[in-house]
């Protein structure tokens, strides 16, 4: 079991009151699924995403990655787990400016205390697994939206990480690039890297073979996606 | 992560912004210039200060007479003429430890061929260049007989030397003082300016007795034996002070003052004088001081305010390298460095200006400075300090984002 939560509940403080983002989440996810997260906003999915990639502690519950017990981390424990267990991609990609792709792909190498020539070695093959072995120096604002995602997603797989959280990746790129970015990710799942998936949109959410579907912070839906298991 | 890493990402977020960057720098840049500036001067001043003491002589005393008061209007010191040759020779009989040199002073047009100059005339006598401790760069000092018989021989300073003779050898030419011809007999050793500024190679001098019969004086100066000053050097290895004593008591005794009255001379202490215009600079290097570390204080705020501004702006690239697996002392680490380069960048560019300025100052203004290789690290040493004190709380702040906010921050 890769995943594995039990109650896991969040709640915020806003204004007066008290908002429970996470009110009672008990899932498991193995290696190698495909998992679309879907819901509302304010149904709770993006705080999910932030707990289960270790950005935000439970406020209660449990929640043990590849068998290893989060919720008592502190926040460097935290970030050590979020540079070698987990790759990060954003909707606005998140790229450092001013800065070349390669260089972009090493910095979670850089973090993990990599020496120079092994991180650039490993971001080179890296750009070359997503395509874009021909645009190394390039700077962000030098690559279109849909090579930008590229070179984000080499640098969340660059580490070598059990699992890919990808939030909304989609949400800034058009259709037709959307499709070749979940191709991609599809073809990594297909190579055995699990995928969690955050978006609110069914034509992304159709590429899981899994779809949670997220309302007031519970899980309402969780089931296998039909028309890929048919 | 390493420092070389830690650098290279500081000096590629300052380059982003690169005149920002520069302003920043400039508070920090003239308070370092402004403090090394500050340390040369006033050392070069200090240093000045004490080489007029080594060549004056530490062991002077300077006899003026007193005031005089003439219809209810009392004058300053130095309008009397209560002092006499009489006195001189008292003091030289009376205390052997301490030898006494009068000076007559006078202003005088002075003519050699067709070159004339103006300059101040002094009637001495010859221990009055053992007092001063002037040595002749040529020619000889007066004989006891020229003192004698008030002979038209006379010492001229480098300066009078250079204006009327140029090139030329002054050495037994004969030169006018008020129309009367006067053999120079010798030329005095440069000595530069005195505490008081005046250039002390601008004079000519002559015998006391010639002075006041010839050159500057009138019927009745020339019956009595007044002077101007007094100089009185005191034996080496004697404390000044006991012998000021013993000099002021030889004179009121001499000049039949009553206890409980006021000296009707003024005695000075040359070493006091000295040593408080030498506190006075040092104050003065104080208060410099002080507009330094201001000007310094304000760079290090103008620092804080700009890493406050860069980490708001920054706040996503905060919050994606926490998420990618920056720990808080990775971030605490990259902009304290940032800070720190802006401040040493700073720094060290102010120590190229502060330096430049110095030589400046000693170049147009004629100043001695001094630069100190340690004045120069205390400099930078100051600027680092700045850049860790005032950069700890942005760094501190945006060490403490939470990675969630500050991934959502627009």
């Amino acid at each position: 079991m890769l995943i594995h939560t039990r109650n896991l509940v969040k709640t915020y403080r806003m204004g007066g009151g008290e908002v429970r983002a996470l009110d009672g989440v008990s899932l498991d996810i193995d290696k190698g699924e495909f998992v679309a997260v879907m819901g509302p906003s304010g149904s709770g999915k993006s705080t999910f995403m932030n707990v289960i990639g270790c950005l935000d502690r439970p406020s209660a519950g449990q929640y043990a990655l590849g068998g290893r017990n989060i919720a008592e981390l502190a926040g460097d424990e935290l970030a050590a787990v979020r540079n070698r267990s987990i790759g990060f991609v954003f909707q606005q990609f998140n790229l450092l400016a001013r800065t070349p792709a390669v260089e972009n792909v090493e910095l979670p190498l850089v973090y993990a205390g990599v020496s120079k020539k092994q991180r650039r070695e490993k971001a080179m093959a890296m750009l070359a697994r997503v395509g874009l072995a021909d645009r190394t120096d390039h700077h962000p604002a030098q690559l279109s939206g849909g090579q930008q995602q590229r070179v984000a997603i080499a640098r969340a797989l660059v580490t070598e990480p059990l699992l890919i959280l990808a939030d909304e990746p989609t949400g800034a790129l058009d259709s037709k690039t959307s499709l070749e970015i979940m191709a991609l990710l599809q073809a990594l799942n297909r190579q055995g890297m699990t995928v969690v998936l955050v978006t609110h949109e069914p034509e992304i959410a159709r590429f899981a073979r899994r779809i949670l579907a997220f309302r007031d912070g519970h899980v309402v839906q969780d089931e296998m996606n039909q028309a890929l298991a048919a | 992560m390493n420092f070389a890493a830690l650098l290279r990402i500081a000096l590629r977020a300052l380059a982003v912004n690169k005149l920002r960057s520069a302003l920043t720098m400039l508070g920090i840049v003239i308070g370092v210039g402004a403090v090394i500036v500050m340390i040369a001067v006033g050392a070069g001043a200090q240093k000045r200060v004490e080489e007029q003491i080594r060549a004056l002589g530490s062991n002077l005393l300077l006899v003026m007479p007193g005031s005089t008061t003439a219809g209810g209007v009392r004058m300053g010191f130095g309008s009397g003429s209560t002092l006499s040759e009489d006195d001189v020779v008292a003091i030289n009989r009376e205390l052997p430890e301490a030898l006494a040199a009068p000076a007559l002073r006078g202003a005088a047009q002075v003519i050699w061929g067709n070159a004339n100059w103006s300059t101040q005339v002094f009637g001495v006598t010859p221990e009055y260049l053992d007092v001063r401790q002037w040595p002749l760069l040529a020619g000889r000092s007066f004989e006891p007989a020229e003192m004698a018989g008030a002979a038209k021989v006379c010492l001229i300073g480098a300066t009078v030397a250079k204006q009327l003779f140029g090139a030329a050898d002054p050495l037994d030419q004969s030169i006018r003082i008020k129309r009367v011809p006067f053999t120079v007999i010798g030329v005095l050793d440069v000595k530069g300016q005195s505490l008081m500024g005046t250039d002390q190679d601008d004079l000519v001098l002559v015998p006391i007795k010639t002075a006041r019969s010839r050159v500057l004086g009138t019927a009745s100066a020339a019956r009595n034996r007044t002077v101007g000053t007094i100089w009185v050097k005191v034996a080496d290895g004697l404390d000044t002070k006991v012998v000021e004593e013993q000099v002021r008591s030889l004179l009121r005794q001499r000049h039949r003052i009553q206890a409980g009255a006021d000296d009707d001379f003024s005695l000075r202490n040359l070493a006091e004088v000295m040593a408080a215009q030498e506190a006075s600079s040092r104050v003065l290097a104080l208060l410099l001081a002080a507009v330094a570390s201001v000007s310094l204080l304000v760079g290090g705020i103008g620092i804080m305010n700009i890493m406050l501004v860069s980490v708001t702006e920054r706040t996503r690239e905060i919050g994606l390298r926490m998420a990618v697996g920056a720990r808080t002392r990775d971030i605490l680490g990259q902009f304290l460095v940032e800070a720190v380069t802006l401040s040493l960048i700073g720094g060290l560019v102010g120590v190229l200006l502060g330096v430049g300025t110095s030589m400046m100052i000693a170049e147009l203004a004629g100043w001695r400075i001094l630069i100190s290789p340690a004045a120069v690290a205390l400099a930078v040493a100051f600027a680092f300090v700045i850049g860790v004190f005032f950069g700890f709380y942005p760094a501190r702040k945006a060490a403490r984002l939470n990675p969630v906010e500050a991934l959502r921050f627009e």
